[in-house]
């Protein structure tokens, strides 16, 4: 009897090892999203991502996720939630997400985590951002050459660093192809209100703008310019089903790679906390597929996307002036990083004041 | 299309949910009634009316879903309410949170998807009038709807029996009972119109305005909606006025950033709010006009004796 | 035959106990009956709901932080409510609280002192009062109904707070975002445990404890019931109902710019566009799950704390969507407000014969 019981105790036991040495070997990969996977643009971009960990990682990792957390404390929560699971790696994929990352960060130093957007870090906290206004430059040398009446009007969301970057690369890149262009700018106040930014393009469409960019999240602009018959560009996602006539192209976000990368880093032990800034170089921008333009357009843009792919061109290579008439970068210079981390000024040429 | 067409076509746009459901709200108010749930009706509406055009491809259809989705929420007010006594304000709050919560719970699947737009209906000839062709003949059906409705109501509640049994019911519910008027028989059937009409606003939203489905979409328009049937003093010609009024404000304050005016945009975003405030202010001021037309029997249950 | 309701000779004091019992009893079984159309396990998902966020002391810890605004709101509003004035504004006087507190840090941040603290929470409360008492002059003054100003004055306080932030009292360290500098030593919160529970939870416990001293056993708490539920009786006894208005706006607005200042200076750190989700709005469920009654306020809060916690670990776990929660919130108000009529009323079968007394003529 005695023997009995110690043959099924060793067989739990080795059962129960083996058991838990093949779930610890999985490396849980949590993930913090603001809104919905749904929403077809900044998150549905991120959960890509985390597909794409599922999918060429799977043997290795798997994923989790929480949709709709609001920054603040349910955000520390969250976060020390997945950490409490077992989490090794955690996205978290808003700005508003720094201090309570950083929080939890400090009180679960074995866990390793990226901060979208941010600019704190530590030992176990890494920051990344990509490069969108290198997109918006490329699009507003075609809106530049697209347009006929030399007006676009921009749909903004809250007038942070990475939006204002946005907004001068467009005009920027618009202006190497018509001096004049000029920008009209409505702030929807929010990343994601599709009856605002529908009410905003029509206002714009109304004031003479042909052409309509967004940095907010939904569907609806886009929808509007296909209904009232301008051109309009995607951003985030490839919003061409939404508006097949309409759409000349989408700033599209790839966070596959670098998720992936990261991911392997904590399985091979080789993460250490970086601050990646990448851009079309990198793949972490790249434009959707160029439609309803002239070839001679489309290869202009081709042409320039590779063109900062390489490092040829920056889009913010001087002279650049400042709309108060300051020169922020001199011929021959850019504009620095400092400056660009912290834009809150507009070139000249923006119909609209900070 | 000329600056001034375009920006009053948009703010017809943005007028017509507020307009829809703040006309039912009136009917209801009209009987007595306090129904706080219109937000909630009408996020119902939009997700039902969104789900049923995606799947069936008929805008139409989503239309008619959405109405009977607006119903179905009214009556669940209209119970809680009118057979079981509960107080009026905090079923009505209850309402639009299990509106909100269950139209996200049905809604989940459907984030992300195009829509199903109602299209246009333009009345030949007179559409292709100059300048006012476009904007009064050329609109989408349920702006035609919205107004259709105003000047019914108007009509019925001031000149047929139907209107004075409503109106007594809402003055003087005992006194109406006394005289065998079917109190709370009434009542339902105004709460239902008041579903049936913001279920349409909802409709409006995710089938014309923004041809998709977000939550929370309704964005605060119930409450502006009961804003406007007070302002309105219970007249509905005064409703339509009120809810353009809103709408107008809401647009120029977008055509306003556009222009690039240097105000803060948060301070043109509150505009709306503030003119709401300032027009309650002033239309309660005048006592003449705001006593004679409160329903007397506003908010307060009805039980009746045996 | 017909169902109606019968008005009891006297309220009914087995339901007074049991109609919450009752309500959340039925909570949980349509709960758990939209579980199983969804195809989620039902019983694990209950389980998930209300039972797992109270067995570990971390989670307990998450239920009490977030339960603090609540009550502290929750209390305010019950007052408000049981006299009949109706402030749907609290998520404003919050947001107005916080911003008037969060001078101290953003504007003296050198201050450092426990008076800075004692200064912090009186701003707080006494914007967050300020700012309730523009509904109630505007109700007293013009008659304007409370809930559309309280309503439209909460739009208008988070516009302006989003403004500051991202205007003048923006961080000038960080790199333009919209947060203001991270507050520091005495304008933070006193913490213990984990660091999450803050002294702010005592002020919750306070004031409910006090609020219901005061409901129970003084002359002003038999004044709001009065007022509340027999106004003209109120008025034979003197007691005003403008003023009552007053005092009801600048107490629940009082309390929620504290609860708003508070959650800046324990869970937040610093000010930022969004400080609350939703706290003034749930709170309005607290107070009526509570039964308006302060001691019901703080098991009410703590209940829909757990609702909140259980629904996110639901999403973790079962992959449900984050919207169950507000759904269950808006069952429990539905069948609390169902239960409660039968305190005062009883349900009945009868036979419908013609009414004898409708003659058509008074």
């Amino acid at each position: 009897m005695k023997k009995l019981l110690t043959a099924l105790a060793s067989v739990a036991l080795v059962s129960a090892l083996s058991i838990s040495a093949v779930a610890a070997d999985k490396l849980k990969v949590g993930f913090i999203y603001i809104g919905p996977p749904g929403d077809f643009g900044w998150t549905y971009q991120h959960d890509q991502g985390r597909q794409a960990i599922d999918a060429r990682l799977g043997d290795h990792a798997e994923t989790v996720f929480v949709e709709n957390v609001p920054e603040g404390p349910d955000a520390e929560r969250t976060i020390t939630r997945l950490a409490r699971q077992g989490a090794g790696l955690i996205f978290t994929t808003s700005f508003g997400y720094m201090d309570p990352t950083m929080n939890v960060a400090a009180k679960f130093p074995d866990v390793k985590f990226e901060h979208a957007t941010g600019y704190k870090r530590t030992d176990n906290v890494s920051t990344y951002g990509a490069r969108f206004y290198e997109g918006r430059y490329v699009i507003g040398q075609i809106a530049a050459k697209m347009s006929k009446s030399g007006v676009a009007g921009y749909i903004g969301s809250f007038p942070i660093p990475e939006v204002v970057r946005g907004i001068n690369a467009f005009l920027l890149g618009a202006q190497t192809v018509n001096p004049d262009f000029k920008l009209k700018v409505v702030w929807a106040n929010s990343w994601f209100d599709p009856g605002k930014e529908a009410d905003a393009a029509k206002v714009l469409i109304s004031q003479g703008a042909d052409i309509i960019t967004q940095h907010t999240d939904s569907t609806a602009a886009v929808q509007v310019a296909e209904e009232q018959g301008v051109y309009a560009f995607g951003q985030a996602s490839d919003m061409a089903p939404f508006a097949p006539n309409a759409l000349l192209t989408s700033i599209i976000d790839n966070w596959d790679d670098y998720y992936v990368d990261r991911t392997q880093a904590v399985l091979d032990g080789s993460w250490v906390s970086t601050d990646t800034f990448g851009g079309i170089d990198s793949g972490m921008v790249f434009m959707g597929p160029y439609i309803n333009m002239p070839a001679d357009v489309k290869a202009m843009a081709e042409a320039t996307a590779a063109a900062i792919k390489v490092g040829e061109l920056h889009p913010f290579a001087g002279p650049v002036y400042k709309q108060d008439g300051s020169l922020a970068a001199a011929e021959g210079e850019t504009v620095d990083i400092g400056s660009l981390m912290g834009m809150d000024w507009y070139v000249q040429g923006v119909d609209d004041q900070l | 299309m000329s600056p001034y067409e375009a920006i009053l076509l948009t703010i017809i746009t943005a007028s017509t949910p507020l307009l829809l459901a703040a006309i039912g709200e009136l009917v209801v108010e009209r009987s007595g009634v306090l129904n706080l749930g219109i937000e909630g009706m009408m996020v119902m509406g939009a997700v039902c009316g969104f789900a049923a055009a995606h799947v069936t491809g008929s805008a139409w259809l989503g239309v008619i879903t959405a109405t009977f989705a607006g119903i179905a929420t009214s009556l669940l007010f209209g119970l809680l309410t009118q057979t079981l006594m509960t107080n009026q304000v905090a079923t009505g709050l209850a309402i639009t949170l299990l509106g909100l919560g269950l139209s996200g719970l049905i809604g989940s699947g459907f984030v992300g998807l195009p829509g199903v737009k109602l299209a246009n209906v333009a009345i030949p000839w007179l559409s292709d009038l100059p300048y006012v062709g476009r904007l009064l003949f050329g609109q989408d059906p349920l702006v035609y709807v919205s107004i259709s409705l105003t000047v019914g109501v108007a009509y019925v509640l001031n000149h047929t029996r139907m209107g004075l049994v409503i109106r007594a019911v809402g003055q003087n519910h005992a006194s109406a009972h006394a005289l065998g008027y079917r109190v709370v028989a009434v009542r339902y059937a105004c709460i239902a119109f008041g579903g049936a009409t913001s279920g349409l606003a909802g409709a409006y939203l995710s089938l014309v305005y923004t041809p998709q489905w977000i939550e929370n979409m309704t964005a605060g328009r119930g409450w502006i909606a009961l804003a406007l049937v007070v302002f309105s003093t219970w007249l509905p010609a005064r409703l339509a006025a009120g809810a353009y009024l809103f709408g107008g404000v809401w647009i120029l304050g977008l055509y306003a950033q556009g222009m690039g005016v240097g105000i803060p945009s948060q301070l043109l975003s509150s505009l709306p709010y503030i003119a709401t405030i300032l027009a309650l202010v002033i239309i309660s001021t005048n006592r003449r006009l705001s006593l004679i037309n409160t329903p007397a029997s506003l908010g307060k249950g009805f039980v009746p004796d045996r | 035959m017909q169902l109606i309701l019968e008005k009891r000779a006297q309220a009914s004091s087995i339901m007074n106990l049991w109609s919450p019992v009752l309500a959340i009893f039925l909570t949980i079984v349509m709960g758990g009956l939209i579980f199983a159309m969804m195809g989620k396990p039902p019983l694990t998902a209950l389980y998930l709901y209300f039972i797992d966020p109270l067995t570990s002391w971390w989670s307990i810890e998450e239920v009490l932080v977030k339960a603090g605004p609540l009550v502290l709101i929750g209390v305010g509003l019950a007052v408000c409510f049981k006299a009949n004035v109706w402030n749907i504004g609290a998520e404003g006087q919050l947001t107005i609280g916080a911003l008037m507190g969060a001078m101290v840090p953003v504007l003296w941040g050198e201050w450092q002192s426990p008076l800075a603290l004692l200064a912090m929470l009186c701003l707080g409360a006494l914007g967050g009062a300020l700012f309730g008492l523009i509904p109630a002059w505007l109700k007293t003054r013009f008659g304007v109904n409370e809930i559309l100003t309280s309503l439209m004055l909460v739009y208008i306080a988070q516009l302006l707070l989003d403004w500051v932030v991202r205007g003048p009292w923006k961080d000038p360290q960080g790199y333009n975002f919209p947060k203001s500098v991270s507050f520091e030593g005495w304008h933070l919160l006193p913490i213990w445990g984990d660091g999450r529970m803050h002294a702010g939870l005592l002020i919750s416990l306070l004031a409910a404890v006090l609020l219901f001293w005061i409901m129970r056993h003084t002359l002003k708490g038999f004044e709001i019931k009065v007022v509340g539920s027999a106004p003209r009786a109120g008025a034979f006894a003197g007691f005003s109902h403008t003023k009552m208005v007053w005092f009801c706006f600048a107490l629940s607005g009082g309390l929620a710019g504290l609860a708003g200042l508070i959650e800046l200076a324990g869970p937040i750190g610093q000010l930022q566009p969004n400080i609350s989700p939703s706290y003034g709005f749930t709170a309005i469920i607290v107070a009526f799950l509570g039964r308006l009654n302060p001691l019901g306020v703080i098991f009410a809060g703590i209940l829909l704390a757990i609702s909140y916690i259980g629904g996110e670990g639901i999403q973790i776990e079962l992959g449900i969507s984050s919207k169950i929660t507000q759904m269950f919130q808006g069952m429990l108000l539905f069948f609390i407000l169902m239960c409660d009529t039968l305190i005062l009323y009883r349900l009945k079968w009868i036979s419908t014969k013609p009414n004898q007394h409708s003659a058509g003529y008074i």
